[in-house]
Parts: structure tokens; C-alpha cells; sequence
């Protein structure tokens, strides 16, 4: 079975950026376009993987990781965070906050791949 | 259409839709600074779409985009701080850099290089504002440059490059993970996985640590490894691997094999990154992170972003689609038409099943096209948003203060209809700012505000739309305008013009009245432009104005460009179509009501107002004579500025839905035709544009000399 991904980000070009990118790479890929969308899809699609964008409405990319680490079936689960370059204080909270690590947009494709097989099983 | 094609069309079709959202939050900001109180989220809301714009245009390469969205963004976020707080002038920067990031969306969109200064203007404008972001921006830029530049440069030198590469270097790496690095969904297994890869590796674990099972906590770390590495990588490489987990583990990565640079370099790392203390307190007290910025934003739904946390259902689809179903619904109207027509010709409506049948169908068909028609219905919103910033920009050139408000702006109107009212709207608001409004002194003088006030409504009324650009400036200049309008033999001389005639000059080809031709609206066009063009969508332009009071500009606009309800009549034996909205009432005149007038004119009283008659098969040569009284039925037409006309027919048909066949495309404009349509049988009709027929027959008559008229006989 494939590996399933569920990518959060709030922008539309972002999404199927991950989603083809993903897609292609083998992933089985669900899309949310916020954090609480994506909290709400969890429970369902079960990921081996998530990757969340930073700034969103509703709720943003902290607020889904201590989601996720709060729940006991997902604390474990491999979070990864999209951040801009200039962005390096985000990458420590995002860090602080439980992510896994994260990917800097924009993202190279082959990288994004390697990143998300490095740190699943 | 490519992946990457798609993506890339779908971000500017989202990069539109966050420009508008970055509008609207700008003018909530506004809001925000004349009540005293700005939302905290509206302002993370305008900074998450230029947020956005940035992200997906550095996927696309857009370097001057990115660079701008960048400089913005940091203002931007500056505000979002609470170290900037937004008055009037920031926000005015900041809604020009909102219209350049639209320029620059747009160039990019077109790929093509935004010239000129303005650019570089508002960065340093921006910089000014935000303070710290000229040398934010730069020293990113610096330090980026520096990352990569400062360890590569000196292996990838050609001649190190070569002695370098099959060197193999050994790596002892000590590595004591805490337990915030399992609990960050990381794992020394994975680590252990990507070394694997760059080289051969020895792994041993000390497991002394190790408690009784009983006193073990799963979730806690014990283990302390250590790696050996043989690679063929440089060390930056190795450290590469323990990237995600830098600060959730001691680790120590030395070189046996000492290139004695890189070793060093990892002992300084090592130093600069204390583990053990955020360790500590991220295995203790796993709640000690800070709090999700925007846990408030997630309860409410109640501001207007909220509005995106209950958003209606959409889909979006391709407007070649909808476009052939309104195509397909329009002939199925006309087949309904068609259908019923045989059934008539044989006889058979008189039976009653039949009729019922017929009758629903026809009714489902025109159910089924006005919900086609109402998907391409818009709200004129982004039209007006866009009509901000060519008041802005007109006010900046132009030297005066101007105030712009809108009314209604959730109108709906046809996509076609918004798209092509950009041009004219757009001439129309640079006039009002440019003509319209007196300079600041004037108004001063006028005891007046200061600031001028630009309005833009729409409405529906009576199956149209009315869109309405009104400023409160100084009204037309009426004897100038005619002085011009005489010098340039638009109208003679001892003209007795009434003053709507002489406002609605300034549509007439060929007239300007700028003393100078200013590069605001004297853009080598005129009014008259503004005119043709609402005429090709089925609109009419209308001018009235007050003296000191003000000017407003009316546009009359059909709801859709595909169907019209319509009265057939027929015309000499021709059969054609009028619209229904230009009917006021329908009458067959006694011999009694009408009056000749001339030779050729001939007028109707209806309830003791005169009305000039136009004869429909004249105007369109159908007959070289006008018909006899007793045959005439007479269709009272009136435009928008309140002008009436009678327009004679042989014969009422029916009254129908007909659907739009243009003849521009494939004919041409035929003055007094608005298009043309398929009707039931087949055969095809003119569809009348009433106004333009009247035109068309010579100059209108004036009511009041009517009136007069009327006393003297």
C-alpha cells in the first residue's frame, strides 16, 4: 500500500503543486486547505504523513501539530512543515511545536520526495 | 494542457482571487483606521495573501513578484506585530502596492517585465514605512547568498573537486537522543536509514542506560548510539541527515580522517546549539510550546473571514463549458418554439394533454436557461474594486483629493457584461475625477470638503441593470460645452439646445473639452467611445448633472447577453422583434388621436401628451410609405432619459423569449438593429434597438415643442 500523505496548505497553487508532485512520486495524497479541514480529515484518511503550510486561516500549521500531538494515535505521526526561506524563526517554533521537519517552498520536487520517504517507515 | 501548465493557470486565477481579498482587507483596514479599531486577523488575512502571492510566485520563477510581494509583505508584517499601526497614509501606500502587485500578477501573467519606477518607488516608500526591511530584505538576500557561497565554493573548485572525490573520509558520530525527538515524530532508525546511504556504516548501541521495565517510560529516550561513517561526503553532508533533529539530541560528528576545517566547523555547531535545554523542556512539559498564534480566529466565525470558515459549496468550471450550455439551452429554446409552432400547424393544440404538456415544457425550458444564465451571473464587486484604483491613480495625477464609494456592490451581472464594462467604466471614473471634480481650492471656495467624492452604484431595475458613476464636483460647465460643441460645428450655431441635450454632447464623436489634453482621461479617446461601447452590449448611457451640485453618468445594461424577452410583430410583412423592456404599452390609435406634422412626421396624443410616430417599415425600407391610420398598431417605446416614441407595426404576433444571434460578428451594425434571433418556424428576425431606430429616423422630436404644438392647434 502506498504511502498516504495528507498536505495542508491554504493556497490553491500550493495544493496541487503537492498534489502532483506527490501524486507522481507514488504518494496517495489528500488535500486540506486549512488546519481545521485538515484536523477534520485526519481521523479518516489515517496518514503515514502530513505536511502543513505555517499561516492559514481558521487555524494555522501550529495549531495542527499540537493537534496531532495531543491525540494519542497520531503523536507519533511524522508532521512536516512548509516555510518560506526567510523563515528560519519558523522553522525553530514550527520545531518546537513537534514537526517532524520541514520543506522550504518552493519546493523542489525530488527533494520533497526524499524528505517524506526519509522519515517514513 | 501540461501539469505545470494547469498549476500555473490555477495560481493566477488564485493569485486574482487574493488580490481581491487583499483589496477588501486593505479597505476593512481603512475602515479599521477611521473607527479607531483594526482587526488583528483582517490584517493577518492581507498579510497571508500577499503571503500567499509570494509562495506560489517563487515556484514560478517570478523573481520581481517575489522580490516586491517580499518588501510588502514585511510592512505588512510589521503591522500584523503591532509595531506599525496603520493610518491614513500607510494605508494609502499600502493600497498602491496592492495595485502594483496586481500589475505585476498581470506581467507576470503575461510574461512580460513591468517597466518604469514605480516599482522601486514604492519598495523604498514601503522600507520607509516598515522600517526594517530594507535591510531585512537585503541581508536575506546576503546571508542566503553567503550559505551557499561559504561551504561549497572551496571543494567545488575544479582541481579540489577531482583530487577530492574519492577520497573517503571516516566519521564518528555520537548521537543521545532525548526524547522530544521521538515525540516530533522523528526516529534514530530514519537517521540511520539516510546514512546508509552515503556510505558504508557501523552502528553500535549502548543500552546501559536502559531502566527496569517497570520503571520505563515508553515514550522517553535511553539509547546512546554510536555511528561509524566511511564516505565518500563532505561533512556537511553527514550533518545534513541530523538537520530535523538539530537541538532534540547531543550530537557529536567528528572527522577521523581531519580535512581539519569541516571537523572544527561541527565542534562550533555543536556549541551554538545548547541541546539540553530546550530538550528538557520539551520531554517534561510537552504543552510548553507556544500557543498556536490563531486559536482565537478558529471559535469565531462572526468577522469577515470567518466567512471563509462556512464558505457555500462551489466548483469551478471552465467557462467554455457553461458557455456551450447556455449555446445548447438557447437552441432548445428555440426548438421548444419550434415544436410548439408544428404542433399548432397541424392542428393539434387544441387537445388538452398536449397543450399541458407543451406548456411545462416550455416553462422547464426557460427554468433551466435563467439557472444557466445565472451561473454566469458575477457580483460588479471586483469591477468596483478595480474603479478604487483607477480613482486613486486619477486623484494622484491629477492633484485632488477624492473620496470613492460604492452602493450595491452585490450585484449580479453577466460575466461578458462586467468584462467589457472595465473600458468604459474605467474612461467614465477618470472623467469624473479629471472633469468632475473641482481642484481643492474651488472647492474650498464652493464650501465644499476639501475631498471630492467619487460614487459607483449598481442596482436592478426593471430587468436591467443600473450603474450609476455620480461625482459631486462642479457640474457640466453647460456654456462651454456648447461654446466647444459649436467651434467644432457639432451643433449650429442659433441652436435652441435644452440642457440634458447639451450634457449629452459630451458623448458626441469628436469632442473633448480639456483646454489641454490632460494624460488622465484625454487618452486620444472620447466620451463617445464610453457611449459605442455600452451600445454594443445592449446598454444606453445617460448624463445629468446639476451646476455646483455634481454630474452622474447612468448606464442601462440588459441582465444577459443571451435571450431577451421580446414582442414579435410583424413589419411589411417582415417579421421583427422588439424588446419587451422598451415597451411601455401597446395601443391602436383612433383617427382622432393622430396629428400630422409636416409631411413626413406624424404624431399620437396618448392621454394628452404627443408622441412622434416612427413608422418601423419605413425606417427600415420595407415600404416607401407610411400606413394608413386604421392599419397601425403602435408600440410606445421610452428611453432611459424619459424621451418617448411611437413605433408603428402592421401586425402584434406574440410576445416571446428570443434567443441573441449577433449580427456584429458575422454581418456588421445595422443602425436600429440590435441583433437578430431564430424563430419557431425557422426563419430569422431583427431584433429592434427602439432608441437607435428613432436616431436613426432623423432628430428626435423635442416634447416640448410638441407641446407647444399642441396649443396652437
Amino acid at each position: 500500500m502506498s504511502t498516504k500523505v495528507l498536505a495542508i496548505d491554504d493556497s490553491r497553487t500550493i495544493r496541487e503543486m503537492l498534489k502532483h508532485t506527490l501524486s507522481s512520486g507514488g504518494f496517495d495524497v489528500l488535500l486540506a486547505e486549512d488546519g481545521l479541514d485538515g484536523v477534520e480529515k485526519l481521523e479518516n484518511f489515517n496518514p503515514d504523513l502530513v505536511i502543513t503550510d505555517i499561516n492559514m486561516p481558521r487555524m494555522d500549521g501550529f495549531g495542527v501539530i499540537e493537534a496531532i500531538r495531543r491525540t494519542e494515535k497520531f503523536n507519533g505521526l511524522p508532521i512536516l512543515v512548509l516555510t518560506t526561506e526567510s523563515a528560519q524563526e519558523l522553522k525553530e517554533r514550527a520545531k518546537k511545536s513537534g514537526a517532524t521537519g520541514w520543506i522550504v517552498k518552493p519546493f523542489d520536487d525530488e527533494k520533497l520526495i526524499g524528505t517524506i520517504r526519509r522519515i517514513t517507515v | 494542457m501540461s501539469a505545470s501548465a494547469e498549476i500555473r493557470q490555477t495560481f493566477f486565477q488564485e493569485c486574482d482571487e487574493l488580490l481581491e481579498a487583499l483589496d477588501d482587507g486593505l479597505y476593512e483596514i481603512d475602515q479599521g483606521v477611521a473607527d479607531g479599531e483594526v482587526d488583528a486577523e483582517t490584517v493577518n488575512a492581507v498579510f497571508r495573501s500577499v503571503h500567499s502571492i509570494k509562495g506560489g510566485a517563487a515556484a514560478f520563477g517570478l523573481d520581481d513578484l517575489v522580490h516586491f510581494a517580499h518588501q510588502f509583505e514585511t510592512v505588512l508584517d510589521v503591522m500584523r506585530d503591532g509595531q506599525l499601526v496603520p493610518n491614513e497614509d500607510v494605508m494609502k501606500v499600502c493600497h498602491r502596492a496592492a495595485d502594483h502587485l496586481s500589475d505585476l500578477v498581470a506581467a507576470g501573467r503575461d510574461e512580460r517585465v513591468l517597466e518604469g519606477s514605480t516599482g522601486a518607488d514604492l519598495i523604498k516608500k514601503l522600507s520607509e514605512i516598515g522600517g526594517r526591511e530594507a535591510t531585512t530584505g537585503s541581508s536575506e538576500q546576503q546571508s542566503v547568498d553567503a550559505g551557499v557561497s561559504f561551504q561549497p565554493l572551496g571543494l567545488s573548485l575544479p582541481m579540489d573537486f577531482t583530487f577530492e572525490e574519492p577520497a573517503e573520509n571516516d566519521f564518528s558520530i555520537q548521537l543521545i537522543p532525548s526524547a522530544s525527538l521521538y515525540s516530533s515524530g522523528n526516529d534514530v532508525s530514519f537517521l540511520l536509514r539516510e546514512l546508509i546511504e552515503l556510505g558504508e556504516v557501523k552502528v553500535s548501541v549502548d543500552t546501559s542506560e536502559l531502566p527496569d521495565f517497570d520503571e520505563m517510560d515508553c515514550s522517553d529516550a535511553y539509547f546512546k548510539w554510536s555511528i561509524d561513517l566511511r564516505t565518500t561526503e563532505a561533512a556537511s553532508s553527514v550533518r545534513d541527515v541530523f538537520e530535523f533533529v538539530d537541538g532534540m539530541c547531543e550530537l557529536d560528528v567528528t572527522s577521523r580522517e581531519p580535512s581539519a576545517k569541516p571537523s572544527g566547523e561541527t565542534e562550533e555547531e555543536d556549541d551554538d546549539g545548547p541541546p539540553a535545554l530546550p530538550l528538557l523542556n520539551g520531554a517534561s512539559e510537552p504543552d510548553a510550546v507556544e500557543p498556536p498564534r490563531q486559536q482565537s480566529g478558529r471559535s469565531e466565525g462572526k468577522d469577515k473571514t470567518g466567512a471563509q470558515s462556512g464558505p457555500k459549496a462551489t466548483v469551478r468550471v471552465n467557462l467554455d463549458l457553461v458557455d456551450r450550455l447556455i449555446n445548447m439551452v438557447g437552441e432548445l429554446v428555440i426548438n421548444q418554439a419550434v415544436l410548439t409552432q408544428c404542433i399548432d400547424d397541424a392542428g393539434l393544440l387544441d387537445r388538452g394533454d398536449l397543450a399541458t404538456s407543451l406548456a411545462e415544457f416550455k416553462n422547464l425550458a426557460r427554468d433551466i436557461q435563467e439557472s444557466v444564465m445565472a451561473i454566469r451571473a458575477q457580483s460588479v464587486k471586483p469591477l468596483f474594486q478595480r474603479m478604487a484604483r483607477i480613482v486613486r491613480e486619477a486623484a494622484e495625477l491629477s492633484g485632488k483629493d477624492a473620496d470613492f464609494q460604492t452602493e450595491e456592490e452585490t450585484t449580479e451581472v453577466d460575466k461578458t457584461i462586467i468584462e467589457r464594462l472595465v473600458d468604459p467604466l474605467t474612461h467614465m471614473i477618470r472623467n469624473a475625477v479629471d472633469h468632475g471634480l473641482e481642484s481643492r481650492d474651488d472647492r474650498i471656495a464652493a464650501g465644499k470638503p476639501d475631498q471630492g467624492t467619487i460614487m459607483l452604484s449598481a442596482a436592478h431595475r426593471s430587468g436591467r441593470v443600473l450603474i450609476e458613476v455620480s461625482d459631486d464636483g462642479a457640474g457640466i460647465n453647460r456654456p462651454k460645452v456648447l461654446k466647444i460643441a459649436t467651434e467644432k460645428g457639432l451643433v449650429s450655431p442659433d441652436a435652441q439646445l435644452k440642457d440634458s441635450e447639451i450634457d449629452n454632447l459630451l458623448f458626441m464623436p469628436g469632442f473633448s473639452t480639456a483646454d489641454k489634453v490632460s494624460n488622465l482621461s484625454g487618452r486620444g479617446v472620447g466620451m463617445d467611445v464610453v457611449k459605442s461601447a455600452i451600445q454594443k452590449l445592449g446598454g444606453r448611457v445617460n448624463i445629468q448633472s446639476t451646476p455646483g451640485k455634481g454630474t452622474t453618468m447612468s448606464i442601462s445594461l440588459p441582465l444577459t447577453l443571451a435571450v431577451l424577452d421580446g414582442m414579435v410583430v410583424d413589419v411589411a410583412g417582415q417579421t421583427m422583434v422588439v424588446p419587451i423592456t422598451a415597451i411601455v404599452e401597446t395601443l391602436r390609435p383612433k383617427a382622432g388621436d393622430i396629428h400630422r406634422l409636416g409631411a413626413e412626421t406624424s404624431v399620437v396624443s396618448v392621454r394628452n401628451n404627443l408622441v412622434p410616430i416612427i413608422d418601423l417599415g419605413v425606417v427600415f425600407g420595407h415600404r416607401s410609405q407610411p400606413m394608413a391610420i386604421s392599419d397601425m398598431v403602435l408600440l410606445l417605446v421610452e428611453s432611459d432619459n424619459g424621451t418617448s416614441w411611437a413605433l408603428a407595426v402592421d401586425q402584434i404576433f406574440d410576445q416571446r423569449q428570443v434567443v441573441i444571434k449577433g449580427l456584429e460578428t458575422n454581418y456588421g451594425h445595422v443602425p436600429g438593429v440590435a441583433a437578430a434571433t431564430i424563430l419557431g418556424d425557422g426563419n430569422i428576425a431583427l431584433i429592434i434597438d427602439p432608441e437607435e431606430t428613432a436616431h436613426r429616423n432623423g432628430p428626435v422630436i423635442d416634447q416640448r415643442d410638441l407641446a407647444l404644438f399642441d396649443e396652437v392647434s
